[in-house]
């Protein structure tokens, strides 16, 4: 039970924060919408379908946006050392991390696809679902990689090159779910990536952070 | 460094020389000609042995690196990134011979039909990446912990990676999926691939163990230019 306690006081730490900050939800959504434009334009006419690949382009940079600023306020403030050292399980850490950032990328995307439907096409209820998976996915894995890149130099740049290969078969259960005609087998492909990278991230994230 | 182990790593040369050396004239005087393909098919022999040998070669960071974070005893650190470091080496070679023969079946030198290029384009990437990681890190056991969680990362993500290019290739290629070798090999084919599969395992194992040894003495080095410097 203090395990859950732990890991709701350290989501509640990242929400407060980004609440009187507000630094990054704001920022990322506009982003979000921002890219959504920029495909208009780079897509030719009436390309619907490509559109619906695009929008998870635009998903999986905007999360990598979450996840690059996932650690900032405790590597800015010097904090993960004292985070670290805080008596409780360390991989609770890592689930208060995962989410909080999940909490982000939710409140980016009730912007986001919205601005979709209405730019492009109407997202049905399987696109919607593919979404909260992938976010789960993407944040899994991400706040792994963005914990073992928060200590190296050159960590903006050292991120997407750690989080794009693995967030690929993302990608492919995404994209798959929202314009194959049978989505099930593709939600079930982000289910069971969700399930894999949790448990790892839940597993090594001890090692990670441990100095 | 003791003779014991100067010594089997000379063997280890030696069999990989006798091994690749007849596995490969196996391959292309011996061996009957595919019906289909023709002769470029003979590259089967080097191309998948390689690949088979790339993944055994991350499979044993893997080890390694779990071993690293079992017992915490840093000589695992080393012989986990060693594996990786030949393992994208290999890895490299699938990328040119696979493409080589996507040249010569298809005509292009880039086939996305092609699953197991794909695959080792991803995991390319990912690897690439690992040698990134390990250089932006302060060398000590944080890195050693951080490189091995990450190899560990790279073992779970072979088989996702590979379900994904299954299934993205239903939404890519909508039509029948290429495929290259026939399931029922006959068995002079077979006895080749298993030869060269041996000689390219020996050279993995070959380049491992000398790049261990010159790794481990460069670390030796350092140290005692450190109490004498």
């Amino acid at each position: 039970m203090s395990y859950l306690a732990d890991t709701a006081a350290l989501a509640r730490k990242d929400l407060l924060l980004e609440l009187r900050g507000r630094e990054t939800v704001p920022a990322m959504a506009a982003f979000a919408v921002s890219a959504l434009v920029v495909f208009r334009f780079a897509l030719p006419e009436d390309q619907t379908e490509a559109a619906q690949g695009l929008l998870w382009v635009a998903l999986l940079f905007t999360a990598l946006l979450a996840l690059t600023r996932a650690f900032a306020a405790e590597r800015d403030q010097g904090l993960l050392d004292a985070l670290v050292l805080a008596p409780c399980d360390r991989s609770a850490i890592w689930l208060g991390k995962l989410a909080a950032t999940v909490a982000f990328l939710v409140l980016v995307e009730a912007v986001a696809l919205p601005a979709f439907s209405l730019f492009f096409e109407r997202v049905d209820a399987a696109t919607v679902a593919a979404v909260a998976l992938a976010d789960v996915g993407f944040c899994a894995a991400g706040t792994l990689l963005a914990a073992m890149a928060v200590g190296g130099r050159a960590r903006e740049l050292l991120l997407p090159v750690l989080f794009l290969p693995v967030s690929l078969p993302v990608l492919v259960g995404g994209v798959g779910a929202t314009i194959a005609d049978d989505p099930g087998r593709y939600l079930a492909f982000l289910a069971l990536y969700d399930a894999i990278f949790a448990i790892l991230a839940w597993a090594g994230f001890e090692y990670v952070v441990t100095e | 460094m003791s003779t014991w182990s100067r010594n089997s790593r000379l063997l280890l040369a030696f069999s990989t020389v006798v091994l690749l050396g007849s596995g490969v004239a196996l391959g292309l005087l011996w061996a009957p000609e595919d019906a289909d393909q023709g002769p470029s098919q003979r590259i089967f022999y080097l191309h998948v042995p390689i690949a088979l040998t790339a993944y055994a070669l991350f499979g044993w960071a893997a080890w390694k690196a779990l071993r690293l974070l079992w017992t915490g005893r840093e000589r695992y650190d080393l012989e986990s990134y060693t594996a990786v470091h030949v393992g994208v080496i290999f890895g490299v070679l699938t990328l040119v011979t696979g493409s080589i023969w996507a040249k010569a079946s298809w005509g292009h030198w880039w086939e996305w039909g092609d699953r197991q290029l794909v695959l080792f384009l991803i995991l390319f990437l990912f690897y690439s990446a690992y040698f990134m990681l390990r250089y932006s890190l302060d060398p000590g056991p944080a890195r050693s912990r951080i490189s091995a969680v990450y190899a560990l990362m790279g073992v779970v993500l072979i088989p996702v990676s590979l379900l994904a290019v299954r299934l993205a290739e239903n939404l890519v290629h909508p039509g029948p999926i290429v495929t290259r070798t026939d399931p029922a090999l006959p068995w002079q084919m077979f006895l080749a691939f298993l030869v060269c599969l041996g000689g390219a395992l020996a050279l993995g194992a070959t380049l491992y163990a000398n790049e261990l040894a010159g790794k481990r003495l460069d670390v030796r080095l350092r140290e005692l230019r450190e109490v004498l410097g």
